[in-house]
């Protein structure tokens, strides 16, 4: 179409419809063709169904479930109700009740009275992990948390430093502790890359290193 | 045992067993469709999953059947009722086995023996079929059963002619409409008097065209869930829910006995069961392989469910008013032109696959010309033809 150049550009991509041959138009090739690729999906079987209740699913590293709170070598919390976290919440689920800390503990000036999460507020984002400045606050592996009142998902302070009681020694769930330190996000030139929570090619960046959470293998192939 | 005992005994068995068996097809198609889908399917209620059935119809049984208040409550009740009586009714003159001297005197494997008239029966009770489902879209007083309603009964009135048309030229090649003389006939001569020999594409035809009927994937325009939620059973729920797919599923079986009857020979199997076999017990393996033949065009039906992708409402049209009807009346035609002048039968079967080269070649070149008549089309150079993406010729870049 040559006097399509005098107009302006079109913006328009037109895309053909590719051409039906013979037997395209008779539709059995197609039919025989896919008619075999769900046959063989029928007699190659491989289901990639987790029978749920029994067998738990494989999740993430950095799967993001319900809080703990973490206790310090003497078995205090560790939280010192800095407020940073209930600061940094988007959905204003965490509540603190600060109280000078008494004499005997030399290492902070506060400690939590009352910490109060709302579990079924919260919208597991992980900035309250991110933002806490000395590790007390984690997010765990736990998905299936259920209770029958909403006042029983209230996590109080005792709740939730007895998840960190029995999460502390799940391999999946380490205390991810830099005591003394700031936290993990004020160090984000040496933070490790975070793995996609999708499978990633082999020559990508995340999957060289050795990440958390990186589902290795070819994209589509079910290597 | 007088002949009215044995008619009440075997009514009462089908009636008995078709919904049992229509439960079992269900747990079928959702085991097969979950392994092509690389899933394992139902296996929580016994072993494999081999009750879930009953569960589905303990559940269906026991579920609140809401009624909404803005239906036509006589029509509402009854669209359900008349799905179920027509597939059933339909059944009735299908020989579901075979039906000869070997089979013992209490047992007679079809309901209404001898109706001379028995083809023309099944299509007039099939073709009510649509009133079921019209009525319940109607009654249910709500846009998408109407619009569902209003697909099916445009898709069943046309597949209807493509349906009759294609087995028209069976009943004039063997001279008869009894379904038990048809089977008779091919069951006598051995797997070369087969009808699917001399009527290829018509057998073909049928088989699509039923699944239209019945509106099964690729012809489920009138429940299709992503436009139409369920289409006219928007409103059903429980049993009366349960019921229509009691018909589509009894629709199911009916047309995998019918296409086993006329076109594949019925209960005949070389060696296995042959008109001269005679060994005790013939009449079960007889019957066994017309179940078996049955079972795999069912199962057939199902794969394509999963292997096509639904019709757009024009290409179902399309193919039944431009391709279907045309090829099985120049089939009708065929029939009859070597009929009346004695030729071979086995010239339909070359006839036929010339009929169906020609409708590749004939639609291949309305596809081209329906192409050529789109505005600021191009046609593409002999040399690269098919791969025309991205910028394509009409972009211009001479």
């Amino acid at each position: 179409m040559t006097e399509t150049k005098a107009k302006p550009k079109k913006t328009v991509a037109w895309v053909e419809e590719p051409q039906l041959g013979f037997w395209e138009s008779t539709f059995v090739p197609a039919i025989m063709k896919g008619l075999k690729t769900t046959l063989k999906h029928v007699t190659d079987r491989a289901p990639v169904t987790q029978q749920y209740p029994e067998q738990k699913p494989d999740l993430p590293l950095h799967y993001r479930g319900v809080h703990r709170l973490n206790r310090d070598e003497e078995d205090r919390v560790k939280c010192v109700a800095c407020m940073m976290c209930a600061t940094a919440c988007p959905a204003n689920c965490i509540s603190i009740e600060a109280q000078a800390a008494p004499p005997e503990w030399p290492d902070r000036d506060k400690f939590p009275k009352s910490f109060v999460l709302d579990e079924l507020r919260c919208i597991y984002c992980g900035m309250c992990e991110e933002a806490c400045p000395v590790d007390a606050i984690e997010l765990t592996h736990i998905y299936d948390l259920t209770g029958e009142t909403r006042e029983s998902l209230m996590f109080d302070r005792e709740k939730l430093l007895s998840v960190y009681d029995k999460t502390k020694d799940n391999p999946r769930d380490p205390v991810r502790t830099r005591r003394g330190i700031l936290g993990p996000a004020a160090e984000f030139a040496s933070l490790p890359t975070l793995g996609p929570a999708t499978v990633v090619p082999d020559s990508d960046r995340s999957a060289k290193n050795p990440t958390a959470g990186v589902i290795k293998g070819s994209l589509g192939a079910n290597s | 045992m007088p002949e009215i005992l044995i008619t009440l005994l075997t009514i009462g068995v089908v009636v008995a067993a078709i919904p049992g068996v229509c439960n079992y097809l269900i747990l079928l198609e959702r085991k097969l469709s979950a392994w092509m889908q690389d899933r394992i399917g139902p296996n929580r209620v016994g072993p494999m999953g081999l009750f879930q059935p009953l569960a589905d119809g303990i559940k269906l049984l026991l579920k609140e059947d809401v009624v909404p208040p803005h239906v036509d409550k006589v029509l509402y009740v009854l669209a359900p009722a008349l799905s179920v009586f027509t597939a059933m009714m339909a059944f009735a003159v299908v020989p579901f086995g075979p039906v000869d001297d070997s089979v013992p005197g209490f047992l007679r494997f079809i309901i209404a023996p001898n109706i001379n008239i028995g083809l023309i029966f099944i299509f007039a009770i099939t073709s009510l079929g649509v009133y079921g489902i019209v009525l319940g879209g109607w009654a249910s007083n709500n846009k998408y059963s109407a619009l569902g309603a209003m697909r099916a009964s445009a898709q069943v009135v046309s597949y209807e002619i493509p349906l009759g048309m294609s087995v028209l030229g069976l009943a004039l090649m063997s001279g008869t409409l009894n379904l038990e003389e048809l089977m008779h006939q091919q069951t006598q001569g051995g797997i070369m008097s087969w009808n699917i020999w001399f009527q290829p594409l018509a057998a073909i035809m049928f088989f699509t065209a039923s699944l239209a009927e019945a509106n099964r994937l690729p012809f489920d325009l009138a429940e299709c869930e992503q436009e139409l939620i369920g289409g006219w059973h928007t409103e059903y729920s429980a049993l009366k829910w349960a019921l229509f797919f009691l018909g589509e599923y009894t629709h199911m079986i009916t047309i995998s006995f019918l296409t086993s009857i006329l076109f594949l020979g019925g209960w005949n199997l070389p060696f296995i069961a042959e008109a001269t076999s005679n060994y005790p017990g013939v009449w079960l393996v007889k019957l066994l392989v017309l179940s078996g033949k049955a079972f795999s065009f069912i199962c057939l039906m199902i794969m394509l469910r999963w292997t096509i992708p639904r019709f757009r409402f024009d290409q179902l049209m399309e193919l039944a008013w431009k391709v279907m009807i045309p090829l099985s009346l120049a089939n009708l035609v065929m029939v009859m032109f070597c009929m009346h002048f004695g030729f071979n039968r086995w010239w339909l079967f070359v006839g036929s696959l010339g009929l169906f080269a020609a409708w590749g070649v004939i639609s291949a070149n309305l596809r081209e010309a329906e192409l050529a008549a789109r505005p600021g089309y191009v046609k593409p150079k002999k040399k690269a033809p098919a791969v025309a993406h991205g910028h394509g010729h009409a972009a211009g870049h001479h």
